[in-house]
């Protein structure tokens, strides 16, 4: 029984410059339990995404009638899609949905202490009172390894280090525990000291909390380090998913490919460095057929310019979306 | 034969004041007496956590905050120059000599100016060319090198894409055909796949045109890739300096050895053996004593916490500051 679905989820946005397509038919499912690595460069879509999942995305956005979004819960499946007053939206928004951002001191409020920020959610996410609410916030600190939990309750973000306010941003979106956790990009803004610290917490905390997570990230070293499975994502389309070990060891997609070769390695430093070439299309300008084929170094053809490339199973629960993967295609 | 460093630092420190009264005023040591030589045509690493001092290293060495003690100098062969007391007509000749390449390629460029203007802003400021033909014709050439459409001059930043407009602030720093650049975080904001282009950009055009690049980063398999020599910065101060290859086959300093353990590795079989790091870089208004990096060191000892440790030559290139280098055996224990 997955924990979420997603299916042909589409989402354009009106824009001066016209209509864009943020998010272009992508469909995926999560298990309790499961950590999914969202991947992609910036514009792929990966943050739209996951905002969608609890709504969140701005007025100008248009989803399509196709769309179903269906979160299964214990009290009977919830249909996203359908939820329009902000009552019936606090189930996706902190109830059983949270959200970590990527850069902490922008999401906390400057002018409320962290703690009565984490007590403020609580209040409106659970029946407890405020007693047992700042009981629970201060139990949470202290569990995301934030020593002197019960006087950094009552302190201001600006006070706390970049490490410890993101530690503080999990803490709170934990409290109310959820069984989806998204985290957006949560440890780009961190030194790699401090990102190995977090990426630790995180591990420990699905342990424990057995939460679905979607973690989104353009690091693939963070994605091997922490994910189960992987889903990759360019300019609003997913074109490969698949478990972590396959898609790292052996990706499908050309674009995987060359993520995966863009890297520095370390250990050959003599290699040279292989950008993928071209620069990301503006969204203006989609290409049509297969929407990396302006970069693509494997092109085949006039197929790759003209047709969407349908999903290929190359082997159990790993599929890439590109010709070159189908049957009787010619490399 | 002239001197083969163009840029050399002794003991060069960098103090802010951060209030008190004048009795007792209290400063922030950003740049603690680091001394480095940078021979010319290298491409010399500086690698450090945000709070290391690295950002401000590179912007006394641009003259871009003043050097509170010690000294900085330039020598191109051409001209030398004391950083530390350089000014009017020298200093203004130093900026068309040492140019800055900026970390986001967002907020670098002006939204209102072509990107042609941008590019031949430094030329008209600095006065290098007299007409406007040869504005033109200077901006088109130093463009090409960096790869950017000439169709592209006549738009604006918006149309861009961040790996293009880093291309955009990489020709505005070449434009006054300076000798030293610094290039402060400058494929932090890209993404990986452009990330690459950039770094062989860069590399290309040193090569080409004989640069000297000052590479600051926190990333150190970037590091690893382009520069030849990388010195470590911890709190102001360097804590290991050697070549490229030589820091990463054989790193001395558990600072060093930490921050290569923490890279994420693209194995997922090899998760959560790599040693890790507790705590958080201390605050620069609140140094500890002795070594700095002894609060978050495993293998801290006393005089760890009394003493602070000088930068010791362990091989020729190779310098680090710990007191236990010689005991430790870092490669056996990650």
């Amino acid at each position: 029984m997955s924990l979420i679905d997603v299916e042909n989820l589409t989402l354009e946005f009106d824009t001066d410059e016209g209509r864009i397509t943020a998010v272009d038919d992508v469909s995926f499912s999560l298990a309790p339990g499961e950590v999914m690595g969202l991947v992609g460069e910036s514009g792929s879509g990966k943050s739209v995404t996951a905002k969608s999942l609890m709504k969140l995305n701005a007025r100008n956005g248009h989803y399509s009638p196709d769309t179903k979004i269906t979160l299964h819960l214990d009290d009977g499946p919830v249909d996203v899609m359908s939820l329009t007053k902000p009552k019936d939206m606090s189930v996706i928004r902190g109830g059983a949905v949270s959200m970590i951002f990527q850069e902490p001191m922008a999401s906390f409020a400057p002018a409320m202490t962290v703690g009565s920020q984490m007590v403020e959610q609580l209040l409106i996410h659970s029946d407890m009172n405020k007693r047992q609410a700042k009981e629970l916030s201060v139990e949470m600190l202290d569990r995301v390894g934030i020593s002197d939990a019960s006087q950094r309750f009552n302190q201001y973000a600006f006070e706390m280090s970049g490490g410890m306010r993101q530690r503080a941003m999990i803490a709170m979106a934990l409290s109310t525990k959820p069984k989806l956790l998204i985290a957006d990009e949560p440890t780009t803004a961190l030194d790699v000291t401090i990102q190995a610290q977090v990426i630790d917490l995180m591990k420990d905390l699905v342990d424990e909390f057995k939460m679905g997570i979607i973690f989104i990230t353009h690091d693939l070293g963070v994605v091997a380090q922490t994910a189960d499975k992987v889903a990759v994502m360019y300019l609003g389309r997913m074109i490969e998913q698949g478990p972590v070990r396959d898609v790292i060891r052996n990706p499908q997609h050309p674009y995987t490919q060359g993520l995966l070769d863009a890297l520095p390695k370390l250990d050959d430093l003599g290699a040279p460095l292989k950008p993928v070439p071209g620069d990301i299309p503006s969204p203006l300008e989609r290409p049509s057929g297969c929407v990396f084929h302006t970069r693509c170094s494997q092109i085949m053809g006039d197929v790759c310019k003209r047709d969407t490339p349908a999903w290929a199973n190359t082997s159990e629960g790993h599929r890439a979306a590109c010709h070159l993967r189908h049957k009787g295609a010619s490399a | 034969m002239s001197d083969p460093n163009l840029i050399k630092t002794d003991k060069l420190s960098v103090e802010f004041n951060i209030g008190g009264s004048i009795f007792n005023k209290k400063t922030l040591k950003a740049v603690d007496g680091i001394s480095i030589d940078i021979p010319k045509g290298s491409f010399f690493g500086v690698v450090g956590e945000s709070g290391s001092g690295k950002t401000t290293l590179g912007r006394a060495l641009l003259n871009a905050v003043p050097i509170s003690s010690g000294h900085a100098t330039y020598d191109d062969g051409e001209v030398q120059y004391d950083l530390a007391e350089i000014n009017g007509p020298e200093l203004k000749d130093y900026r068309k000599r040492a140019q800055l390449i900026f970390q986001d390629p967002y907020a670098a460029l002006s939204p209102r100016m072509t990107v042609r203007d941008i590019i031949a802003e430094p030329l008209e400021v600095m006065g290098l060319t007299k007409t406007r033909e040869e504005t033109d014709a200077r901006v088109r050439e130093i463009a090409e090198k960096c790869r950017l459409n000439l169709e592209h001059l006549r738009r604006f930043p918006h149309a861009f894409s961040g790996g293009q407009r880093q291309r955009i602030s990489i020709a505005r720093a070449l434009v006054s055909g300076p000798q030293f650049i610094v290039a402060d975080e400058s494929v932090a904001a890209l993404d990986v796949s452009i990330q690459a282009d950039i770094l062989n950009l860069l590399k290309s055009i040193q090569e080409e045109m004989g640069l000297t690049f000052m590479f600051i980063s926190h990333d150190l398999s970037v590091v690893a890739h382009t520069c030849d020599h990388v010195a470590v910065m911890y709190l102001g101060r360097i804590v290991e300096s050697a070549p490229t290859r030589q820091l990463f086959e054989n790193a001395r300093h558990p600072y060093t050895k930490a921050l290569f353990s923490a890279i994420p590795s693209l194995d997922p079989d090899d998760r959560g053996k790599a040693q890790k790091l507790e705590g958080e870089i201390p605050s620069p208004t609140n140094q500890p004593s002795g070594c700095k990096f002894h609060t978050r060191c495993p293998f801290v000892t006393d005089i760890c916490k009394r003493e602070e440790p000088p930068l010791e030559t362990c091989e020729e290139g190779h310098a680090v500051s710990c007191h236990r280098w010689k005991e430790l055996q870092l490669n056996d224990v990650a």
